[in-house]
């Protein structure tokens, strides 16, 4: 049976972390593009060997690499995400928007090999149909004028730009699909990204604003459930939430954290065959949101009964002065049984569980500051 | 024409120095990027813009527009400007 492998994308490389059958010792392997920014690497559950990696630098323009050999030889997409150039002399259009990065990969559908879909900075969605070589723009959402309205201008996103994150395609069908734009809420499309309804009913925002604007909804990381794939989890800058469709209003199940921890936070983790079971890594959401680890205590929180309790999981963490933010991006779980969890610091340390959050384990120190963490068997 | 290329972008050429050719500024790029396929993108954005940080010097003077004429003696000159952490 292959082992698990994490994939770290960090802001100065990746670096992958092969364990053995016990998920207890691991041997890293890296860096990989050292001195790259890697927004997210992903490999395809369809094919083993084969990764993505969204690169770009501090200078030069974004890069989308392929490697068909998990990670020993790299070749670059002829074709990376790009939106549509405005034509010549349009001045009612003014300079199209271009794209910063890529910031999220979603391998496509089980019947759809060598499909991909990718979210950028700023908001895009875009489609590969051969493996990530060549991107086409999803112009349904691009280009679309109420669409244009809800995803805002710069100003309107995270401090390093506005991002189309969790794109999810539902396992039962390649053309039903979701996204998450922060800022600019969660939408769902039923006909392959053709066209998008907002899915905002019962996600507060901040302040006082109105919650029937989608531009005030951010959330930072939306999730379905594999044991379940009507359930949806959320962690949203205004809370946590659940969502069984066909509904379509989402309960904030963060009313049932410990009131001092809140529900303020980034990740959210699903476990990959009970739907009752995920988890979130709650950050200190008060005053000017430091967004650490609440009291410089880290800790993850696990509901085993769909967000009606929730219970602490810190063994193993520092019990003090441990000053963790963990990115939307930045924590996982594989696969196993029981499921392994994982996490990185954006101080670039790699913990890990391989109970499902019962203890912690520090795999790596010093890494660069980490921005996603995904596992891939090989 | 000569063109001399900036060390992030020595992936695609490997050596500092190279040969292209072109009648602008944009046409030596596409040039390039049929030599060295991907390199245009990492300078040049989707609007033909060149992107921030890149900076391109024929004959010692700064360019900035991709229509901008060139000769077979010019001598160009890519730079990046790095700054941050």
């Amino acid at each position: 049976m292959p082992n698990v492998v994490i994939l770290v994308a960090t802001r100065k490389g990746a670096w992958f972390f092969h364990g053995d059958a016990a998920r207890q010792a691991w041997r890293a392997d890296g860096p990989h593009f050292l001195g790259q920014i890697i927004h997210h690497l992903v490999a395809d559950p369809r094919q083993p060997g084969v990764l993505l990696a969204a690169t770009s630098t501090g200078h030069l323009g974004p890069a989308l690499m392929r490697s068909g050999d998990f990670g020993r030889t790299w070749q670059e997409a002829k074709r990376p995400p790009a939106f549509d150039k405005v034509p010549e002399g349009d001045q009612a259009a003014g300079k199209g928007r271009v794209v910063n990065h890529t910031f999220w990969l979603t391998p496509g559908h089980a019947s759809q090999p060598g499909t991909w879909w990718a979210g950028t900075s700023p908001h895009g969605l875009f489609r590969s149909a051969d493996g990530g070589d060549t991107w086409e723009p999803c112009r349904g959402l691009n280009d679309d004028p109420q669409y244009r309205e809800w995803m805002g201008g710069p100003q309107d996103g995270t401090p390093d730009g506005p991002k189309l994150h969790s794109v999810i395609v539902d396992p039962r069908d390649p053309d039903h699909l979701y996204i998450g734009m922060s800022s600019g809420g969660v939408h769902e499309s039923v006909d392959g990204g053709r066209s998008w309804q907002p899915l905002i009913d019962g996600l507060a925002v901040v302040e006082d604003f109105d919650p029937t604007k989608v531009w005030f909804h951010d959330p930072h990381c939306v999730r379905l459930c594999p044991g379940n794939p009507d359930r949806l989890y959320q962690q949203n800058h205004c809370g946590i939430y659940r969502l069984d469709r066909p509904g379509t209003r989402w309960e904030r199940i963060g009313d049932h954290m410990p009131r001092d921890v809140g529900d303020i936070g980034f990740p959210m983790v699903v476990h990959p065959t009970d739907p009752d079971t995920a988890w979130v890594f709650p950050m200190d959401g008060s005053m000017v949101w430091p967004r650490v680890a609440l009291e410089g205590r880290p800790a993850a929180f696990v509901t085993r009964d769909g967000g009606r309790s929730w219970q602490r999981q810190d063994q193993g963490f520092p019990a003090s002065q441990a000053w963790w933010t963990v990115k939307r991006q930045a924590m996982t779980c594989d696969g196993r049984d029981p499921a392994g969890l994982y996490l990185g610091t954006t101080s670039g340390e790699l913990w890990a569980s391989s109970d499902e959050g019962g203890r912690w384990t520090c795999i790596a120190r010093h890494l660069p500051e980490i921005y996603a963490v995904e596992t891939a068997l090989a | 024409m000569k063109v001399l290329i900036p060390s992030p972008l020595l992936s695609y050429t490997r050596v500092r120095e190279v040969q292209a050719e072109g009648a602008t500024l944009g046409g030596l790029l596409a040039d390039l990027d049929r030599q060295y396929p991907g390199i245009r993108f990492r300078m040049v954005d989707e609007q033909d813009s060149i992107r921030p940080h890149m900076r391109i010097f024929v004959n010692g003077d700064q360019v900035m527009d991709l229509r901008h004429p060139l000769g077979a003696g010019d001598a160009v000159q890519i730079i990046q400007a790095l700054s941050g952490g």
